[in-house]
């Protein structure tokens, strides 16, 4: 099963006890990721303790191939977000 | 950013309590993790996706002393990111 922004919406509705309606909350969870996507954008880390961290990784260019034709291409430096779990939540997937 | 620093940011931005964003963050973090642990995939559309990846066990030696151990299997959350954020890391807007 894939779980998806809809159940993390659903699951605060069902937690703020009638303060919230439906719709604030799809706002709410909408703006959470927002924030993280533009902390990130920023070049700052995201760093949730209990769940993990997600950080911005510099990768500088480098000399590729088309592995179709093989031709040799320049691929320019750019930016990777990388994630590292915490030991907390690893260990609470490994638990069984 | 920490936790309590995107709490805050939340707050400010939706003008909600401090309280309110807390729930909210804590319940969105909850749902995600448990999802991980449920080994299930997680999707949060422009944000990224993650799937938890099986490893076997496997015999292993302690490269210092040599001594021989015992690796067991285990799971761990592979992150992907999604494509409106890793258009922006890049400085492309969407």
């Amino acid at each position: 099963m894939t779980v998806t922004k809809a159940h993390i919406v659903e699951r605060l509705f069902s937690q703020a006890n009638g303060k919230l309606t439906k719709t604030d909350c799809a706002r709410i969870v909408e703006t959470i990721f927002e924030i993280m996507k533009q902390t990130l954008e920023s070049g700052e880390d995201v760093l949730i303790s209990g769940f993990g961290k997600f950080s911005v990784r510099a990768k500088s260019q480098r000399r590729g191939r088309n592995p179709q034709t093989g031709e040799p291409m320049l691929l320019p430096a750019r930016k990777v977000v990388t994630f590292r779990c915490s030991g907390v939540l690893r260990n609470k997937m490994n638990s069984d | 950013m920490t936790k309590s620093q995107l709490i805050e940011a939340v707050a400010k931005a939706e003008g909600i309590t401090l309280k309110m964003a807390e729930l909210a963050v804590n319940v969105t973090f909850e749902a995600m993790e448990e999802a991980l642990v449920n080994g299930d995939r997680l999707e949060v559309r422009g944000f990224g996706s993650f799937k938890v990846k099986k490893y076997d066990g496997y015999k292993g030696r302690n490269p210092k002393t040599g001594e021989i151990i015992e690796v067991k299997p285990k799971r761990l959350p592979f992150f992907k990111v999604g494509k409106d954020l890793k258009k922006r890391v890049n400085g492309e807007h969407s």
